[in-house]
């Protein structure tokens, strides 16, 4: 610390004002989209076990999306979000973590949650929010959450993860564990407070927590330019003294590198880290939305080219780690997989009646027993009135 | 006279507030070209401009603040939170700021011009975060003043007497009714005054009290109770702060009974509020404890989304046992 206000103090005499986009920050990348490498780049210690493990979850994510798109569009679950152009920019991180990492994501990070381990009928039966859900029936669609799997179950309101990651993180620390936290969020929600108050915690108390922006380019129908202003969100991360990075978040190569780091220096060096990673939202915000009213077609065409699962899988192709024929085989028998999920979990009873006063504490007050009971009195009296419950209530 | 559902309504409301004074602006996250995530804000943009319609970064405690400077500035704020379970990052601003400024100056500066314009309630299968019912916490503040539509006409009067009230508005929209309720709303300028609550129908037996989307469930309640020959008098709220006591309270003083609807949880609901102040104004009058039929004290769920809901079935039971009392 060079004095107490603690700046660095280099004196000028002229007047001259450092401009908003002085920090022109690099963007790390590493794989071409023919699946070649740049020239320059070198491969990350990547064995073909894990590396066939994020494209299994970047291809079954793919394939859940579409089809939950088009269950949606058929009226069987209520809402859907995919993350059609940023699977490459979710996966690449959540590989380079350590199982016991805290992942904290905002929402479309669903391909974190799938290379844990979350199972085709677990993300159904929160979809359909049945009594198997492990969120009972609570949460819309995509809300996510395993314990068992280290991952916070997401919340709704945007940004609140952010500080939170960074607290967690500490008590990580704290313990000694050797762990680290990464917090998901876009660009849109790093305009919250949260954002500022998470980031500048993290700095200060020397939180091991990842930040990772997803930079895809719009919030809802908000682009980016006004969104914000500066050079991307990473400028921030050295704004508040912390190290940073941007990927191409196309590229899970340059991803999956960069979190590796970022991991380390988490966890050895006891420092937080910004990684922001530069992709495209292909789809729309979510099954609520139609992006055809604030872009063009053409400029989604552009994107769809720059595919980051296509590009990933020709160089595992030319690894000579993936079988084309294999993979096409897998993929069509994931579509039919897929199905018969939805099927299985859409008859599946929703959540018990007793289940709509637990939780709120640890043990129901009496106050929420005696509306409990009211409740079901009344939905005795006109069961038809509330189908889904009426049938068991004993 | 044209027909309208709520959205239009709204959006008809702001156009005309727009064209009237050239400092009133409309912002929050969405509205802009875009017309906002339900699209209340259509056209406007192109009609009034960038710099009076926009976007703003994501960020309430921004929307609300930067909405605080520019009324105090003696523009003419129109700030949308897209959701009103998202309000809450803008609860200091709203709370502290907002509802104070007038106060703690000693009126040397005010907000008065403000309003918040916000979607909230139930019946979307949103779960906890796309439902709440937050006007309670607001109505606990001195200083704001709040108002709920329950339909196309109301929205669009009631919406024009927030903009140009003198105290900042809290003005909380039924999204449930959005495109559900259509009705005739007159295209020219008109306002409904802020603090008067509406008597839609007359009855002898027992007042039933709702504002919003609840007013629906009231409505079912007192057809099914009208087939048992209990005659009720309905009466809409339309604000909350301040809320219309002599209205409320000439009705129950001719009918005797009280039964209060809202969607939000019952404990702190303002139906408790409401049911202290006629309890002291009609004691001598009353002729059964006054109901209240309220969601339940637990956050608000997705599946059981139906059994929480205040519903007209809970409201005609809980007619019955007030009659009955
Ligand atoms: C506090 C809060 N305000 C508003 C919303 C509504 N909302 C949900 S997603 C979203 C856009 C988020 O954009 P971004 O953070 O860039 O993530 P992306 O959807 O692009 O992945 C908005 C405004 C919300 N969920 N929480």
């Amino acid at each position: 610390m060079t004095n107490p206000n603690n700046v660095t103090l280099t004196d000028n005499h002229t007047v001259e004002f450092v401009s908003g986009n002085a920090l022109a920050i690099p963007t790390l990348r590493i794989l071409k989209e023919d699946g070649t490498l740049h020239k320059g780049a070198s491969l990350p210690d990547l064995d073909k076990e894990t590396a066939l493990k994020m494209y299994d979850t970047m291809s079954f994510i793919r394939v859940l999306d579409e089809r939950m798109v088009a269950a949606q569009r058929q009226g069987r679950i209520s809402f859907y979000m995919q993350c059609l152009g940023e699977e490459a920019a979710v996966t690449g991180s959540a590989g380079a973590l350590d199982f016991e990492d805290m992942i904290m994501g905002q929402y479309r990070e669903h391909a974190a949650i799938h290379y844990r381990g979350f199972t085709l009928d677990q993300f159904m039966n929160q979809m359909f929010s049945n009594e198997k859900d492990l969120g009972k029936g609570r949460q819309m669609p995509i809300h996510y959450g395993s314990n068992e799997l280290n991952y916070m179950t997401i919340s709704s309101p945007l940004g609140t993860q952010i500080p939170q990651a960074t607290g967690y993180a500490y008590g990580q620390k704290l313990k000694g564990e050797g762990k680290c936290t990464i917090c998901y969020f876009g660009e849109g929600a790093a305009s919250e407070g949260d954002f500022h108050a998470g980031l500048n915690m993290a700095a200060v108390h020397k939180a091991p927590v990842i930040f990772f922006c997803r930079n895809n380019g719009y919030a809802i129908s908000t682009p980016a330019d006004e969104q914000f202003k500066g050079d991307g969100i990473a400028t921030r991360g050295v704004g508040y003294g912390m190290k940073t990075i941007r990927v191409d978040g196309a590229d899970l190569l340059a991803v999956y590198a960069a979190t590796k780091e970022a991991r380390r220096i988490a966890v050895e060096d006891h420092e937080p880290v910004l990684i922001e990673a530069i992709a495209y939202r292909l789809g729309a915000h979510s099954t609520s939305d139609d992006p055809s009213g604030y872009r063009s077609k053409e400029e989604e065409e552009k994107f769809r080219s720059n595919d980051p699962v296509e590009r990933y899988r020709l160089w595992l192709v030319k690894q000579g780690w993936l079988n084309e024929e294999e993979d096409a085989k897998r993929i069509e028998q994931l579509r039919g997989d897929i199905l018969d999920a939805v099927k299985k979990a859409e008859v599946i009873d929703k959540p018990a009646i007793d289940e709509l006063i637990t939780d709120v504490y640890e043990e129901p007050t009496p106050h929420l027993v005696k509306q409990l009971e009211d409740t079901k009195q009344h939905i005795k009296k006109y069961p038809d009135a509330y189908p889904v419950t009426a049938g068991r209530i004993s | 006279m044209a027909t309208m559902n709520m959205l239009q309504a709204i959006n008809n409301a702001l156009d005309i507030a727009m064209a009237e004074n050239d400092s009133t602006c409309i912002f929050g996250e969405d509205v802009g070209f875009f017309g906002g995530v339900f699209r209340a804000t259509s056209n406007l943009q192109e009609k009034y401009g960038k710099e009076r319609v926009f976007n703003t970064p994501l960020t309430e405690q921004g929307i609300a603040g930067f909405a605080n400077g520019l009324a105090a500035q003696g523009s003419i704020p129109i700030a949308e939170i897209q959701f009103a379970d998202y309000i809450f990052p803008a609860f200091d601003q709203i709370v502290n700021e907002t509802a104070k400024f007038r106060y703690r100056s000693g009126n040397e500066f005010n907000v008065g011009n403000l309003v918040f314009r916000t979607p909230y309630g139930g019946g979307i299968a949103g779960g906890l975060y796309h439902s709440q019912s937050p006007e309670a916490y607001f109505s606990h503040t001195p200083g704001l003043k709040i108002a709920v539509p329950r339909n196309p006409y109301q929205a669009k009067g009631l919406l024009l007497a927030s903009i140009r009230s003198k105290d900042p508005v809290v003005f909380f929209e039924p999204k449930k009714l959005y495109r559900a309720s259509t009705g005739e709303v007159p295209e020219e300028d008109y306002e409904i005054p802020l603090g008067k609550a509406e008597v839609v129908k007359e009855g002898a037996d027992i007042t039933l009290l709702a504002w919003g989307a609840q007013f629906e469930a009231i409505e079912k309640a007192a057809e099914m109770a009208e087939k048992d020959g209990i005659s009720c008098e309905l009466i809409d709220l339309r604000s909350i702060v301040p809320w219309d006591v002599e209205t409320v309270a000439k009705s129950v003083t001719k009918t005797g009974r009280l039964l209060i609807n809202h969607e939000a949880p019952l404990t702190s609901g303002f139906g408790g509020e409401i049911a202290a102040t006629i309890q002291e104004e009609c004691f001598l009058y009353l002729e059964s404890p006054i109901a209240r039929v309220c969601g339940l004290d637990t956050p608000f769920p997705l599946a059981h989304e139906k059994e929480y809901m205040p519903d007209h079935l809970k409201t005609y039971e809980a007619i019955i046992r007030s009659v009955n009392f």
